[in-house]
């Protein structure tokens, strides 16, 4: 590991202001992900500004019913809240499928938004990699890539998102909040990650020295149920091979609201706008799933060795919309 | 990594921390002073002065940020309990608890730790008496080769911890009722238990071990 200096923020001002003009500045949290990629040489940074004693570890109810959940709440925190457990299930649920009890207790919010694909090759400082080193190439096109992208991927990369939290946020439309130079603005979470493009270095949209200070929920649909279901290697403590959140609001055997968004496919979080689409005002049937999450699945371009995606990932979001479709039950 | 451990060694290090272990509010103080570097051009520095609580002993050290707590204990410190098993928070030989919850303690640079209370296997026990975890695992035979015991000891007194303050799990039924302890049944402390390996494959034991006391502390079901 490289040295580097440190610096303690004690208010978000300051950790802005300490990034600005230093492209090799990087924000600490819980360090779960950057530590070990420091650890690797895939994070060289010279300068750590560690933003966890920053008064952004709170969950606040809003006016209007939805949630502002700050950037340093742990992963542990958030899957505990009562609000989130109540309203928001699909967020608990997700945030306790990933990682170990060791990792939630220590990863934040904004740090799970961030956090690096796990690609073999990305975290492999001796392979090219087209997200590490632009124009080096990508050999995971051909080579490892079971646990990599069916849908949105480039020629330049085929990594996938690792976070299961950043899946549910997608499908409850929360927002990302930053602060940077420039001052603060909001960016939808379905926004938030990028496609690859000819730009794979560039995970999200987040600009140089802007830090994430909170995630905002909108209020919760009050008719509505939700659920995360992962599908993976072992049965803990393991990344998703595909994985689903849906929100799902049937009234009389009609769908009246549906938002669902798929994990471990793609380079971000993948909301699957054509599958609502099929899904509005539809009854509320398995047969209507398997439509909507074909119609969604029909743009996917398995490579040679992750074509097993498209039919778990359809099963996993018809399982789950039949699941929640189906009446309450009781007790 | 190369860390400037200040102290001579780690007794050097230990009589300064308990010099100063009474005295939570010099110790802060102290801290806020010799502390990270606040201004940017500070920031250049490679090292910092901070305190760290281990074991109920207050440590003055002056580090090289890129050190772990892992290291600290290990290295400085001479706590080897903690083990090293991956170093990439994947096995979880190196857990230990911070303010009173589990983490992976080769993932935390120490730098970052600063004034924070640590606890490892060898601050579990009360003098000769044993943690009920660690009897636990002596009585089930909970262990092969040991080298993973540490840290899945230390893991559980974490379980323990957050089922009693009513963490949820994976595993936890959706519609559990919510503010009270959770039950931890085996396929509870299997799920919770999942951060750390053992290659002996020693679960079915550990898993036991962690039930028989969960039972006695009343949050088993």
């Amino acid at each position: 590991m490289k040295p580097f200096g440190y610096l303690r923020a004690t208010s978000v001002e300051e950790a802005v202001r300490a990034a600005e003009g230093r492209p090799g500045a990087r924000f600490l949290g819980g360090g779960t992900n950057l530590v070990d990629l420091m650890k690797l040489g895939v994070e060289r940074p010279g300068l750590l500004i560690d933003v966890t004693r920053l008064p952004l570890d709170h969950i606040e109810e809003l006016p209007d019913g939805g949630l502002r959940i700050g950037a340093m709440v742990s992963n542990s925190a958030l899957a505990a809240a009562a609000p989130v457990r109540e309203r928001y299930a699909v967020l608990s649920q997700a945030v306790l499928s990933g990682a170990s009890g060791q990792l939630r207790n220590t990863a934040t919010t904004g740090g799970n938004l961030l956090q690096r694909t796990r690609c073999l090759y990305f975290q492999d400082v001796s392979k090219p990699c087209n997200k590490r080193e632009p124009g080096t190439g990508c050999p995971a096109r051909e080579g490892i890539h079971r646990d990599l992208a069916v849908l949105g991927h480039s020629p330049h990369c085929v990594a996938t998102q690792p976070s299961d939290m950043a899946v549910a946020l997608a499908a409850l439309d929360a927002t990302v909040h930053l602060h940077g130079p420039d001052g603060d603005r909001s960016v939808p979470v379905t926004e938030f990650h990028r496609l690859p493009g000819d730009h794979p270095e560039q995970d999200t949209v987040i600009r140089p020295g802007e830090l994430i200070t909170a995630v905002q929920l909108p209020p919760a649909d009050r008719g509505a149920r939700s659920r995360y279901r992962k599908a993976r290697d072992r049965a803990s403590f393991a990344f998703a091979l595909a994985s689903v959140a849906a929100v799902l609001d049937v009234r009389d055997g009609v769908v009246r609201r549906a938002a669902l968004a798929f994990g471990g496919l793609a380079h971000r979080p993948w909301r699957a706008r054509a599958a609502e689409e099929v899904l509005r005002d539809a009854p509320a049937t398995e047969d209507t799933f398997a439509r909507a999450a074909e119609a969604e699945l029909a743009a996917a371009e398995p490579l040679r060795d992750n074509g097993f995606k498209v039919p778990l990932a359809r099963n996993l979001a018809v399982a789950v919309l039949t699941e929640l479709a189906a009446p309450p039950a009781r007790g | 990594m190369q860390p400037t451990n200040q102290p001579a060694d780690a007794g050097g290090a230990r009589a300064a921390g308990a010099a100063r272990s009474g005295t939570g509010a010099g110790t802060r103080a102290g801290t806020a002073t010799a502390g990270p570097a606040r201004s940017a051009e500070a920031a250049a520095e490679q090292s910092s002065a901070l305190v760290l609580h281990v074991n109920g002993t207050a440590y003055e050290l002056t580090l090289d940020h890129r050190t772990t707590v892992l290291d600290v204990l290990r290295e400085h410190l001479g706590l080897t309990g903690a083990k090293k098993g991956c170093d990439h928070g994947q096995c979880g030989a190196c857990t230990v608890l911070v303010d009173g919850r589990r983490a992976n303690s080769c993932l935390m640079l120490a730098v970052a730790q600063d004034g924070r209370h640590i606890t490892t296997i060898e601050g579990l026990a009360h003098g000769e008496r044993l943690h009920p975890l660690q009897e636990a695992f002596v009585e089930r035979d909970a262990l092969q080769c040991g080298y993973c015991t540490p840290g899945q000891i230390c893991s559980a007194v974490g379980v323990l911890q957050e089922a009693a303050d009513g963490f949820p799990s994976h595993v936890t039924p959706a519609d559990a009722p919510q503010g009270g302890p959770v039950p931890l049944t085996v396929e509870e402390i299997r799920e919770r238990m999942s951060g750390n390996l053992c290659r002996c494959g020693a679960y079915p034991r550990i898993v036991e071990a962690v039930h028989d006391v969960s039972t006695d502390q009343g949050v088993a079901s």
